[in-house]
């Protein structure tokens, strides 16, 4: 019972917190100079009076504010993301066509970065001071400091340019009409670049964060009881130190899982890879309200969501914290 | 009327031989940027849809790149002596790509019903017309009210594009499910539209012109990075670049590229031209003498020469020499920055400082704005630049809050069609950065531009022209930049891709590729 109330509260919390961010955003896209009407008018390079306000008019901007920003929220509340007279078709269908292709690449990146990170963490503490060790920070301090937009570049030059092995971009090869294994083996290929050069940089913080949070709980009693026990190095690295150490690498994955909806719109920019951040950034520039309405919303409840999964994961690894709430 | 034919068939033939050698087949890959709003070419007329819906709708001419027309929809065309009826004859045998008769209801529907309600631009144009009648199902009457000189130049395919009545009549046309689908004449059918990625068109078997298409398919890829696009060229991914698709500084390296050639034509019927505006109502700008020592302040070869990569001309005045009705008798402003000084001695210029608005369009217009200032300061002008995105350019232009303001806006072919809008005081009007935006106003000058317009014989509007630049150089009202050139990169291998005035728009139609 009291499971089910902590879980009601969470969705009405989540769903009010949802519904502040549209208006929140509502307010903030109207306040900000430009039209949509004289945007897309703009593009066919002549217009006249007529035609801004039959474009306004089919938009919904000839009406007052109070109601455009009524009829958006009563739609929200049904689940509405409402319509894009820019595309000519519902902002969720908008997202949902664009949604699987960042969740790919973005969870892909998500999982090497963070599995990748842990290990070479580990491995690096457990050198400490070592030739090997230093490779490796230096290495991650390389990604860390690189930025995104001129790694993807240089990334794009070396193995399409140059080697010539991957694709340049794009999601999968235009025409191909690939089918079963030939097309998931097409994709992965388009795949390697963007999720390599979205995921280093992760790869680089988990890495550093998880190596200084297991010196520092390396330096702990418990750990000297544990080889006082007589057990070996890696058993207490794996069972003990890890296991503690982990803990903040949680929270900033749990950060960065929160962005996997809108926070790759370089990557995806750089490598023409039909997701979301692209779309998201598209129908900034043309002030198509609605659509990036949509995608804040959803990229919100994401938030939300890995928010949650968060705090159900902490209490995985540290039964001491549900024991404490 | 059988021997009729056959003798018309080997005539063809005959005339066609020497080009035996064009190969059928294959695909086209073309990069489109940014990826179009929707490809319904009656309600959308941006760039990026004229290029990838040019193949899928059609106008009644074509033009070719002296601005001559050309058979398109139309086989051929009859202009009264007064001026004031133009008659069509209709290409016999063509269909929709749903299989359905193209007629002549078809041209009355899309120029009488369809575009008068969706078309701003043919919609000036077409306050000229009186009545548009079907004479039969191959033939199409358009009665003028008055002469309207430049009224043959309106019909091309993104002017006045050929709409299916079978599927828009009665229909709320913005929301009808068929523009995601579009159905049109043209040499190539719509197939397929991955959002993000590419749209494909495929041949269409049923072209009205035996033997074209020759290509297969064509598939416009989007491609949202401009150094992406470059690669995306280098790599062999993409055929060709039409023009702007990548930046100036890249040109030169992918033209150098084995194989690979370039164009500035195709650009005639469009002629972008650029300028600044200059607001004519307040601030510094409103006194003549400042504006003339702004053209005179400025090294618009320098800035052709280094932001625009040699591309394009210095223009003299407002209308380009691309466009028919160029005079080049005007006063030329050279780069002369002491009789600019002089000018702001004389209007007692006192450092008031002036706002320059670029257009947010990329590295080059940015580069382009920061070399007007340099001239500027040079010459004592306090200058500030003012940036924003595309939709906040449009508002403050739209509202007259600059001081100057760079633009480039298309011609059409005629001064009457692009180039008096933005200088006769019935264009002033808030809440558009197409019309007169600068707050120009000169009686004696916009009655000249409407009595141009209304003159039948090429030689009598040649004259009026004259005097019309003639003058307002002297005034002026904006600051002219350049006719722009917008290179088309492409591989040598394909073949008759820029043969018309409109350039890539239609080009897939007679292109092919050499093996």
């Amino acid at each position: 019972m009291d499971i089910l109330i902590a879980i009601l509260s969470r969705v009405a919390k989540a769903a009010v917190t949802l519904l502040a961010i549209a208006v929140l955003n509502f307010f903030l896209l109207h306040a900000a100079p430009g039209d949509p009407a004289v945007v897309l008018a703009g593009e066919a390079g002549a217009a006249d009076e007529q035609m801004i306000a039959q474009l306004r008019e089919r938009f919904g901007l000839d009406q007052p504010f109070y109601l455009q920003l009524g009829k958006y929220v009563w739609g929200i509340v049904q689940f509405d993301l409402g319509y894009s007279f820019r595309q000519g078709m519902p902002v969720s269908q908008l997202i949902a066509e664009r949604l699987p292709a960042t969740l790919l690449l973005t969870m892909t990146a998500f999982f090497i970065s963070l599995g990748l990170g842990i290990w070479l963490g580990v491995a690096a503490s457990a050198r400490v001071g070592k030739a090997s060790d230093s490779l490796l920070t230096t290495l991650a301090l390389l990604f860390y400091a690189t930025p995104l937009y001129w790694a993807a570049l240089m990334a794009v030059l070396v193995f399409s340019v140059w080697l010539g092995w991957l694709p340049a971009f794009g999601f999968e090869t235009v025409g191909a009409d690939y089918t079963g294994m030939a097309r998931i083996l097409d994709i992965g290929r388009h795949l390697v670049l963007p999720a390599m050069t979205l995921g280093l940089f992760f790869m680089a913080v988990y890495m550093r964060m998880t190596r200084a949070s297991m010196l520092e709980v390396s330096q702990l009693d418990f750990v000297k009881t544990a080889k006082a026990k007589g057990l070996g190095g890696a058993a207490i690295r794996r069972r003990h130190i890890l296991r503690n150490a982990i803990l903040p690498v949680v929270t900033l994955a749990g950060l960065q899982a929160g962005q996997l909806v809108g926070g790759a719109v370089l990557t995806e920019t750089v490598f023409a890879w039909p997701g979301i951040g692209r779309l998201m950034f598209e129908s900034l520039a043309a002030r198509d309200y609605n659509t990036i309405l949509g995608v804040f919303i959803v990229s919100a409840a994401m938030v939300i969501l890995f928010n949650v999964i968060t705090d159900i994961v902490y209490r995985i690894v540290d039964p001491r914290i549900g024991a404490r709430a | 009327m059988n021997f009729l034919k056959t003798t018309t068939f080997l005539v063809a033939a005959a005339l066609a031989s020497p080009l035996a050698a064009q190969q059928e087949g294959g695909r086209l890959d073309i990069v489109v940027q940014p990826e179009p709003p929707g490809l319904m070419l009656g309600l959308v007329q941006n760039g990026p849809t004229q290029l990838v819906a040019g193949d899928i709708y059609e106008g009644l001419l074509r033009y070719d790149t002296d601005l001559n027309p050309m058979p398109g929809l139309a086989e051929s065309w009859e202009i009264s002596d007064d001026g004031l009826t133009y008659t069509f004859k209709l290409q016999e045998g063509v269909k929709w790509h749903d299989g359905e008769d193209f007629t002549a209801d078809d041209v009355v529907f899309s120029a009488d019903t369809f575009l008068r309600e969706t078309h701003a631009r043919l919609r000036a144009s077409l306050a000229y017309v009186d009545t548009i009648t079907a004479v039969d199902p191959l033939t199409v009457e358009f009665k003028l009210k008055e002469p309207f000189g430049p009224f043959i130049s309106v019909f091309e395919a993104a002017t006045m594009p050929m709409i299916p009545k079978h599927i828009y009549e009665g229909t709320d046309y913005a929301t009808n499910e068929a523009n995601a689908t579009p159905i049109g004449t043209g040499p190539f059918k719509f197939n397929e539209w991955e959002k993000g990625s590419f749209i494909h068109l495929v041949k269409n078997e049923d072209y009205y012109v035996d033997g074209l298409p020759y290509l297969d398919e064509v598939y416009y890829r989007v491609i949202p990075d401009a150094a992406s696009r470059a690669v995306a060229f280098e790599t062999g991914e993409v055929d060709v670049l039409p023009g702007g698709s990548v930046e100036n500084w890249d040109i030169p390296r992918l033209a150098e590229m084995e194989g690979v050639c370039t164009t500035g034509k195709g650009w005639e019927f469009f002629a972008p031209h650029a300028w600044m505006w200059l607001n004519n109502r307040e601030g510094p700008t409103s006194n003549e003498k400042f504006r003339q020592a702004i053209m005179y302040a400025m090294d618009r070869e320098f800035m052709k020469d280094v932001v625009w990569n040699g591309f394009g001309n210095v223009a003299t005045g407002p209308v380009s020499s691309k466009t028919n009705f160029y005079s080049d008798d005007v006063t030329i402003y050279d780069h002369n920055p002491d009789k600019a000084k002089e000018l702001l001695e004389e209007m007692g210029y006192d450092g008031e400082p002036v706002r320059l608005l670029p257009l947010p369009y990329g590295e080059t217009w940015q580069r382009w704005a920061e070399a007007v200032r340099q001239n500027l300061t040079e010459v004592g002008i306090n200058v500030e630049i003012d940036s924003t995105d595309v939709a906040g350019w449009n508002e403050k232009t739209a509202n007259w809050d600059y001081d100057m303001a760079f633009t480039y806006l298309y011609q059409y072919g005629d001064p009457a069609l692009g180039v008096s809008r933005n200088y006769t005081a019935d264009r002033i009007e808030k809440g558009s950065p197409w019309n007169n935006v600068e707050g120009y106003e000169n009686p004696s000058l916009d009655e000249k531009w409407a009595k141009a317009a209304t003159l039948v014989k090429p030689e009598e509007r040649q004259a009026a022209y004259d005097e019309i630049q003639k003058e307002i150089v002297d005034d002026v009202p904006v600051a002219w930049m350049m006719e722009l050139e917008f290179p088309t990169i492409y591989r040598c291998n394909v073949k008759d891709l820029v043969t018309t005035a409109i350039g890539v728009n239609d080009g897939p139609r007679n292109a092919w590729i050499e093996e």
